[in-house]
């Protein structure tokens, strides 16, 4: 395997067809290694690797996942008057100072909680005497990005474990360490952070991301799970799932509706990011097989045919990276709106003009797939850089639309019509 | 015995440093370790000139938050307010950047450094030259037994990293392999 002479080009078309052999492939040095030294393609790379797909080339060299800042911008430094809502909307600051400010669950007193998902706290927005505070409701977590709510108990997803803490809006003040009820959980650290929710069905679903960028993987990976809130129980929902953080049930049908985020280093262009829905228990989405229901993996995917798989019902855009979603119930926005579904769209990383970074709303036809794709939020990126980045949306009870910010370390409330400010 | 020293003079000097009236004050006993200049010549302890503000910033919040552990740097750092981890961070990235070794380096060794290097594409994040970018750290003559430490401590997952990327990367490099890496970046002309 010495391609010490390959041609350039040819060797970056071999590095998208065979992400393993990549290494051999790289840009040799200028001076040859010393007589003796390893050979370039010795170790192939491990499940996870980010070097996997990633071809060596100029343009590529530029494109790195992006981090945020790990502190949370001051209110007064917020991108606030530069976001965008269409006519009749109104976007606020509902709480800032959270760092790193993930996903959003509510309990059924208001009480708002927020995950992270680089720094180790899970936050709770707090209403007392008609002022809004932030609190530190756990800390010393590791990567502790998925919350959910039901009965009164908080759950928190870690990267490998779920716990609980019950009769949350009653300890609030000093809450108790949270009990793990679930850890038979896969420990890697790519595509690890969870998104949680509890479906109609009293379940408590938790994802398992695939372990890399495009690989192969056990039976423990690229799915679904749900499991009984005491942690009991676990099945495997759905499968060929590369890394959802976000999904919901259609109010109308309870059909579980997905987000996952489709493979870097294809190109600029595909696969694009895939909303899913399942019909049924044990579906398979086709990663890393099949993308965004019409693309065979050019790796991967030799002997699969993207028939064999359920097909996405809409597709979110290329890199964009659709994460938090959810269905609107409510009464205040119009109607157009109603059961539509909120998408947050955290944004490119792996494209060369950034794409999404934004909060689109998807409306459904009568099938339940999608109809169409229209900007919401806008305003968070400014000459290809972020000023913020959106993760998750949530819905309040007063029907006005929750979306978190993990660039600034905030939350925004979006209102419609004469402007009313939450209490504060 | 020297390197029990030191964290015990830096305890002493932070508490007059918090009273005084500069940056460069501040920080003096940061640099007592860290090297006046921007180049440590203090034990696995890493240069810090030219560094990237933003990769500074995180690594300063991660020791204060304690999700970075080294008992001195979390010392340091705890009673450290946002607005003093940023004008740390700023400060620190105007240091002149580290200055490479006298030698040259052994041509096997460099030869064998680089070729790893591009193999596992460390010239992409950390660019060719190896100086970085905004939460991608320069990496370019590093001090050697700091790159060595910090390369074997991502791979035994002993550091955790504000994302998984380097735990990612570092899993197929041996420890040979490391050794060849840091002693050909420490090295970089």
């Amino acid at each position: 395997m010495n391609n010490l002479m390959t041609p350039r080009g040819l060797a970056l078309a071999g590095a998208f067809f065979s992400a393993f052999t990549l290494a051999a492939h790289a840009q040799q040095p200028a001076t040859p290694p010393a007589a003796g030294a390893a050979p370039a393609a010795a170790q192939p790379l491990p499940p996870g690797s980010p070097l996997i797909g990633r071809p060596d080339n100029e343009a590529a060299a530029k494109l790195a996942p992006v981090a945020p800042p790990p502190i949370a911008a001051a209110p007064d430094k917020l991108p606030l008057a530069r976001l965008k809502v269409p006519a009749g909307f109104n976007v606020e600051v509902y709480a800032a100072g959270m760092a790193n400010a993930r996903s959003l669950a509510q309990s059924d007193k208001g009480t708002v909680f927020v995950g992270s998902r680089l720094v180790d706290k899970v936050y709770a927005i707090v209403n007392r005497d008609g002022k809004r505070q932030v609190k530190v409701i756990a800390s010393g977590l590791y990567r502790p990005n998925g919350v959910a709510f039901k009965d009164g108990t908080l759950y928190i997803a870690e990267l490998s474990k779920v716990s609980k803490i019950e009769k949350i809006d009653d300890v609030i003040d000093s809450p108790p360490k949270p009990t793990v009820i679930y850890d038979n959980l896969p420990k890697d650290e790519a595509h690890g952070w969870k998104f949680i929710a509890i479906g109609p069905d009293n379940k408590l679903y938790v994802p398992v991301g695939q372990p890399g960028n495009n690989v192969l993987h056990d039976d423990a990976h690229g799915q679904i799970r749900r499991i009984n809130l005491d942690g009991s129980g676990p099945e495997v929902y759905a499968v060929g799932v590369r890394n959802t953080v976000g999904f919901d049930w259609n109010p109308e049908t309870k059909h579980l509706y997905f987000t996952d985020n489709g493979r870097d280093w294809l190109s600029e262009t595909v696969p694009e990011d895939e909303l899913n829905r399942v019909t049924k228990a044990g579906e398979d989405f086709g990663a890393p097989f099949c993308y965004q229901g019409n693309i065979i993996d050019q790796e991967l995917g030799w002997g699969k045919s993207c028939s064999d798989y359920t097909p996405p019902v809409g597709l979110m855009g290329p890199h964009t990276a659709a994460l938090g979603m959810r269905f609107y119930t409510g009464g205040m926005f119009p109607k157009a709106y109603k059961n539509a579904i909120f998408v947050a769209r955290h944004g490119s990383w792996n494209k060369s003009k950034k794409e999404g970074g934004d909060v689109v709303v998807v409306k459904l036809d009568k099938d339940g797939k999608v109809k169409s794709v229209e900007p919401f939020l806008t305003g968070f990126l400014a000459d290809n850089k972020y000023v913020g980045r959106p993760v998750d949306v949530m819905q309040l009870k007063d029907g006005s639309l929750l979306v978190s910010d993990d660039w600034n370390g905030a939350v925004y409330r979006i209102s419609y019509g004469k402007q009313k400010v939450a209490g504060r | 015995m020297y390197k029990k020293l030191l964290p015990a003079l830096a305890f002493a000097s932070i508490t007059f440093a918090a009273g005084a009236e500069t940056i460069q004050e501040r920080a003096a006993p940061c640099l007592a370790c860290h090297g006046e200049r921007g180049t440590s010549e203090t034990e696995n302890t890493p240069s810090l000139g030219a560094q990237q503000a933003p990769y500074v910033l995180i690594q300063l919040f991660m020791f204060r938050e304690k999700l970075r552990v080294f008992d001195t740097m979390n010392e340091m750092a705890k009673d450290l307010s946002d607005d003093d981890l940023r004008t740390f961070s700023d400060f620190i990235a105007t240091l002149p950047k580290p200055a490479p070794p006298a030698d040259a380096g052994d041509p096997a060794r460099m030869g064998r450094g680089q070729a790893l290097a591009h193999q596992y594409l460390c010239n992409n994040c950390h660019k060719p030259d190896f100086s970085g970018g905004d939460n991608v750290p320069r990496i370019a003559n590093q001090r050697e037994d700091y790159l060595n430490k910090t390369l074997s401590e991502y791979k035994d997952n002993s550091r955790h990293g504000y994302d998984g990327t380097m735990a990612d990367v570092m899993q197929p490099v041996t420890k040979e392999q490391i050794a060849d890496l840091a002693y050909y970046i420490a090295h970089y002309r």
